[in-house]
């Protein structure tokens, strides 16, 4: 009797799993919206005769300076094209990662969403069919000279959804971003020019007591910024680009890579980092040099108004000195794009829309609400030191193509799977070689699954 | 239990135990109501509980024999998902993590449970009920702020626990809690213990309070150690509220992901990775829907073992 109803209870799943499965998953999402080929823009669309248009757009700007410039730029833009209905969906950066690719297979889907770099998601949405090429609209509108080639580099993609870095654009972002070293100007009166100077200044710094660099590597991630931070003076920026878009052949299991590894375990063996910072959080890490605890903090330019406002005139900001003091190398990258999906039935009024968030007034608008404007325009100046500080070296970046993508982006899984070795590596679990061979192993079984 | 005399026994309608009898049965039953309608009355309970729990199971199911990331036309691969689950070093060792903290959310928990139910039986302890709230607090504090807050006390720079042992001295034993390769999972699970333990005690403590007061006094008067009582009077007592807390507390383990998630990531390395957040990681961010919901599916066949096993152990013991 009992184990009759055992079998009845395993009958009843199996057949509820036929019942509710019935069909391929995701299988009739792709094929609608993509077969028929939908003409490419020819000239800038004239949106204020495209009729009363609504448009939904779904950004993660839900931070202080972030926000205010999207509601700010939405303002404008509705004011200037009255026609024109904006339906903002704001979520934070987890929940739009999460939620977006049910969203824009749906029925219902947005008209511009903000699609993550890399394979995660931006990857599995091209290979969907369901963002929209903006190439068309690149040329009628001028985009691409308004960026660095890298920067635009990071918003394309083959059709395939595998391979990026290249192939077709499909979206805009809006601010920059840079991983670079915060000193604090009581401590540090002059920043450091070369490795060698900065070596010794993390020498000067423990001889008087201080803990060289802040750092707080619990939550997995930062460990990666300071790996490539370092990566970026020991190796050809081409070598990381190459590795990270996965062209020509590159792998991570190079000496370059290694001696990156082997300056970080040295500088953990010399206690220039906080003391068991694998077990510190990123935030009680940075909020401690903000109270000036510490002399350096190796970080992303996304604390800028936060150390501005706790620190005032006693925070700088350089990207990390290599060889070259006039050819810096510096991890970083650009803020979430804006791109066009495919169902959306109005892509003439989003790529306006794009534009418009874009362009020299929204260059403007970015700066002064204290972000870091992607765009190659010349604006007034932001306010405070450290945020010129940053523009700086956004500048010089920009002028001498020195910025290098952030890792995560080379798999689906990157994120986790370097996170994790880069903690073993500056445990002392892993050797430089062996570090190497592991995390270009993971590529590898990542990509062949 | 013991077998009722058997006078009792005629006057009761007793289950027939050969299908010869089932014309027997419908004459037994009160007349005016036919059996069959009270399915009836089923219905409503059955619609939700299969559109929010079966379909969503089945579904789950459905998905994990496909390699799909989400968005594109998925490939059907059979059982090759939960051969991964198997054979994938990662997934594995993230079940022998959840096997570990069982230890750490369920049986010290129980262990600790029974040594404050223990010592409630023999005596009589003043303002218990003002203990047993305030031991059971953690319990009713949502995990996420257990979570944040725990991460502040195993700060290695600024946490209590390094300041407390460096302030007497034992500076030697303070570490990186949440950062060290061998330290990190236990650190994860004492914090499953605290979370829990309340949750047994007043399980265990409410049961002690109905066993009867003659057993001890029996017990007594027959002059066993306080022991010798609690594993011959409090212990067998108590078999039926142990399984209860066993059950309870082994599922919040297996299923732990919040705590996991908000402290380490599954970090340093892998050596806090467990199922659960593997489930996250896979549907959410890596896009592997079908291995995702192989993992879970796995997981609550696993859940589903254990809580029966718990079960029927505490089962076999009342029939005894």
């Amino acid at each position: 009797m009992q184990r009759m109803r055992w079998m009845g209870s395993l009958v009843a799943i199996a057949a509820t799993a036929l019942a509710v499965g019935c069909g391929t998953p995701g299988e009739d999402s792709s094929d609608d919206s993509a077969a028929e080929p939908k003409p490419a823009a020819a000239a800038k669309p004239d949106i204020a005769k495209a009729g009363d248009v609504t448009l939904t757009v779904w950004d993660q700007e839900v931070r202080g300076g972030p926000a205010k410039q999207i509601k700010e730029l939405n303002k404008q833009f509705q004011a200037k094209y009255p026609n024109v209905k904006i339906k903002r969906v704001a979520k934070s950066f987890e929940d739009i990662n999460t939620t977006l690719k049910l969203a824009v297979s749906g029925p219902k889907a947005p008209d511009v969403v903000q699609a993550n770099q890399g394979l995660g998601v931006m990857g599995q949405l091209v290979k969907g069919k369901l963002l929209r090429p903006v190439d068309d609209y690149a040329k009628v509108y001028g985009w691409a000279d308004r960026y660095p080639s890298v920067l635009l580099d990071l918003n394309k993609f083959e059709q395939n959804g595998t391979t990026f870095g290249s192939g077709e654009l499909y979206g805009l972002s809006q601010m920059g971003e840079i991983v670079g070293v915060y000193y604090n100007k009581k401590k540090v009166a002059t920043p450091p020019t070369s490795m060698a100077e900065f070596e010794a200044a993390l020498a000067k710094a423990k001889a008087d007591g201080d803990v060289p660099i802040q750092f707080g590597n619990l939550d997995k991630w930062p460990g990666i910024h300071e790996f490539e931070t370092v990566l970026g003076q020991t190796a050809p920026k081409e070598a990381v680009r190459d590795f990270v878009f996965q062209r020509n052949g590159a792998s991570f299991d190079t000496p370059e890579f290694q001696a990156a590894a082997t300056k970080l375990q040295d500088w953990v063996k010399n206690d220039y980092f906080t003391k068991d910072f694998n077990g510190t959080g990123y935030d009680p890490a940075w909020q401690r040099f903000a109270k000036g605890r510490g002399t350096f903090l190796i970080a992303g330019t996304w604390l800028t108004g936060d150390l501005a406002d706790q620190m005032g005139e006693d925070v700088g900001f350089f990207p990390m000195p290599g060889e070259n003091a006039d050819q810096p190398v510096a991890l970083g990258g650009e803020s979430l794009p804006f791109a066009i999906t495919s169902k959306s039935k109005n892509p003439d009024v989003a790529a306006a829309y794009i534009d418009f968030l874009t362009d020299e007034n929204a260059a403007q608008v970015i700066t002064e609400t204290n972000n870091l404007a992607a765009m190659k325009f010349d604006v007034p100046e932001a306010s405070s030191p450290l945020a010129q500080d940053v523009a700086a070296a956004w500048k010089t970046l920009g002028e001498t193509d020195g910025l290098i993508p952030y890792a995560d982006y080379t798999t689906p899984t990157a994120g986790d799977d370097f996170g994790g070795a880069i903690q073993q590596m500056l445990a002392g679990k892993l050797s430089p070689t062996e570090f190497t061979s592991e995390v270009q192993g993971k590529v590898e079984s990542s990509k062949s699954s | 239990m013991a077998t009722p005399p058997a006078a009792l026994a005629e006057t009761l309608p007793v289950a027939p135990t050969r299908d010869g009898e089932a014309g027997r049965r419908t004459a037994d039953r009160p007349p005016g109501e036919p059996r069959r309608v009270g399915y009836l009355y089923l219905i409503p309970a059955v619609l939700i509980f299969g559109a929010f729990t079966l379909v969503p199971l089945g579904h789950a199911v459905w998905l994990s024999f496909f390699e799909w990331d989400g968005v594109t036309a998925g490939k059907w691969v059979g059982l090759a998902n939960y051969g991964d689950v198997l054979s994938d070093p990662d997934q594995r060792t993230a079940f022998v993590h959840a096997l570990v903290l069982v230890v750490f959310y369920a049986m010290i928990p129980v262990i600790i449970g029974l040594i404050i139910a223990g010592t409630v039986a023999r005596t009589h302890v003043r303002g218990f009920t003002f203990f047993r709230v305030v031991l059971f607090l953690p319990q009713v504090v949502a995990m996420v702020v257990v979570a944040v807050m725990w991460r502040m006390i195993y700060d290695p720079n600024d946490g209590p626990i390094n300041e407390g042992l460096r302030a007497i001295g034992l500076g030697g034993l303070a570490k990186s809690w949440l950062g060290d390769f061998d330290v990190a999972l236990p650190a994860v699970g004492l914090i499953g213990t605290w979370v829990m333990y309340g949750l047994a005690m007043v399980l265990l403590t409410a049961g002690v309070q109905k066993i009867p007061r003659s057993l001890y006094d029996a017990a007594r008067v027959d002059g066993a150690s306080a022991f010798r009582e609690f594993y011959a009077v409090t212990l067998p007592a108590l078999r039926g509220e142990i399984a209860v807390a066993l059950t309870l507390c082994t599922i919040q383990a297996l299923r732990n992901f919040d705590l996991v998630y908000i402290t380490t990531k599954g970090g340093p390395g892998d050596a806090t990775s467990v199922p659960a957040y593997q489930v996250y990681e896979r549907a959410f961010t890596t896009g592997a829907v079908g291995s995702a919901a192989a993992t879970g599916i796995v997981l609550a066949l696993l859940i589903f073992a254990l809580s029966t096993a718990i079960n029927m152990f505490a089962e076999r013991g009342t029939r005894r």
